[in-house]
């Protein structure tokens, strides 16, 4: 296949967070403030990655507004000739720091939002005094006029919430909201039994958004991510692997996608090595799912498997313990059934605790 | 898209020459649509000033084509994008 170039590339500064989500989906051994790479690296690999064709930077973490030089590094995305959008909780901007940020240049902020009341977001965040705070950043950012969207990340817990979810995006002015179900990746399986939906929640969630998609048309745009497991197709995971978007994770490595690293017989290359090019255009690990050649059956034959590329290959890696499997997601998997009865057991327990993420290195650079 | 209405670009939405693919781009928040010539032309006319009616009659003008032809198919484009609030329209 000819290899198109990447449109976006995920930039992990850090993979610090004031926040504790249950459903982080960073992987459970992370990279240590030490090892991060530095404002000048940064500032290279996003030329790098200009040159290479990609348009659409997401500055992400961790908490993004955990690294200090995150002004400077907007500036250097800019003048990169990248668009900038900061996906963060909020946590860490003040009054001054998004004025930094809107004269650096950025483009468009992404606010996670992690429940509609107090009591909700500082207990799924696992931190007290977040919800407000978040509330002050969004207003901040309406003063400013950043354009915003709203990333509500719903699970069995908070999925009630979801039309007053809706009603915020449209009070803060936000063009878009992400209806983001909870995926589970990295920490997040640790929390199935916690956050897994229930079919009638997931059932009720979509009528919800295509409902709302109705009545908002034109006012707010209205991305939905659906409760995986309970769907009988799988996600177009990464619109197909090495396709269109790239991820740098804070010590310098190079993934297809955000979860790659749980792939064990990947080896995955740096940018202090290699150029973002090579890494892209090489590489055995960008290689190994690219089109559909390396597919087994029932994906080999199947109609949509240019829609889906057969699924997520970190899923199939972690519930089938096959990376080149059909995501189980599939109806056509064998595994489907497994997935499904696996899922509602994991919605049926009522009483799971959250199991808080836990981080190195949280405390050794305040954000300001 | 009435004659008198006003597209404008919002902020973060802007129009960006992608010397990779050899294309015009439409740059909006978490996406990147790929302009063919037309859209390119509609989109270079908005300025936030200037109505529907009188983009559409420049183009005409420019591209000496039927108006009523390049009326319709910058109304489907134009409202295509405001719906996916990549444009905004004042009356």
């Amino acid at each position: 296949m000819t290899v198109p170039p990447p449109i976006a590339m995920l930039a992990e500064l850090t993979h610090r967070c004031p926040l504790s989500c249950p459903y982080c989906s960073n992987p459970l051994e992370m990279v240590r403030q030490e090892t991060e790479l530095d404002t000048d690296t940064w500032t290279r690999v996003f030329r790098e990655a200009a040159e290479l064709g990609v348009l659409q930077l997401h500055l992400s973490g961790g908490e993004p507004a955990s690294r200090r030089d995150l002004t400077d590094l907007v500036k250097a995305a800019r003048e990169a000739g990248l668009y900038t959008n900061l996906i963060t909780s909020g946590i860490g901007l003040t009054e001054r720091r998004l004025a930094e940020l809107d004269a650096a240049g950025l483009d468009h902020v992404q606010l996670s939002l992690q429940g509609t009341n107090p009591e909700m977001a500082d207990e799924i965040g696992g931190y007290k005094g977040g919800y407000k705070r978040k509330m002050q950043v969004a207003e901040w950012i309406g003063q400013i006029g950043f354009p915003l969207t709203l990333n509500a990340v719903l699970h069995r817990r908070n999925l009630h919430q979801l039309p007053r979810a809706l009603e915020m995006a449209e009070e803060m002015g936000a063009r878009r909201i992400e209806v983001a179900t909870v995926q589970f990746h990295g920490w997040a399986l640790k929390n199935r039994d916690a956050l897994m939906p229930t079919r009638e929640q997931a059932r009720e969630a979509t009528r919800i958004v295509t409902e709302a998609r109705k009545r908002l048309k034109g006012r707010l745009v209205i991305d939905y991510v659906p409760a995986d497991y309970h769907e009988d197709y799988p996600k177009r995971c990464m619109g197909g692997w090495g396709t269109s978007g790239l991820n740098v994770i804070p010590d310098g490595t190079v993934l297809p996608c955000h979860a790659a690293e749980s792939i064990p017989h990947l080896s995955f290359e740096r940018v202090q090595n290699r150029s973002l090019s090579e890494i892209w255009y090489e590489s055995a690990a960008f290689n190994a799912y690219r089109g559909t050649e390396w597919m087994a059956e029932p994906c080999q034959s199947c109609e949509r498997k240019t829609i889906d590329f057969g699924g997520c290959r970190c899923q199939a890696m972690a519930i089938v313990g096959d990376a080149a499997a059909t995501d189980p997601v599939c109806i056509k998997s064998p595994h489907h059934g497994a997935l499904q009865a696996q899922a509602d057991a994991h919605a049926a327990q009522e009483g799971a605790s959250l199991v808080y993420r836990v981080a190195p290195g949280k405390t050794a650079e305040p954000a300001e | 898209m009435l004659a008198s209405d006003i597209p404008a670009l919002p902020r973060g939405v802007r129009l960006h020459r992608d010397r990779v693919r050899g294309t015009w781009v439409l740059l909006a928040p978490e996406r990147a649509v790929t302009l063919d010539q037309i859209g390119h032309a509609i989109l270079s006319e908005v300025d936030g000033h200037r109505s529907f009616g009188e983009i559409t009659q420049a183009l005409a003008d420019r591209y000496s084509a039927p108006v009523e032809q390049i009326r319709d198919d910058s109304a489907s484009f134009l409202t295509a994008l405001r719906n996916r609030r990549f444009l905004d329209v004042t009356p």
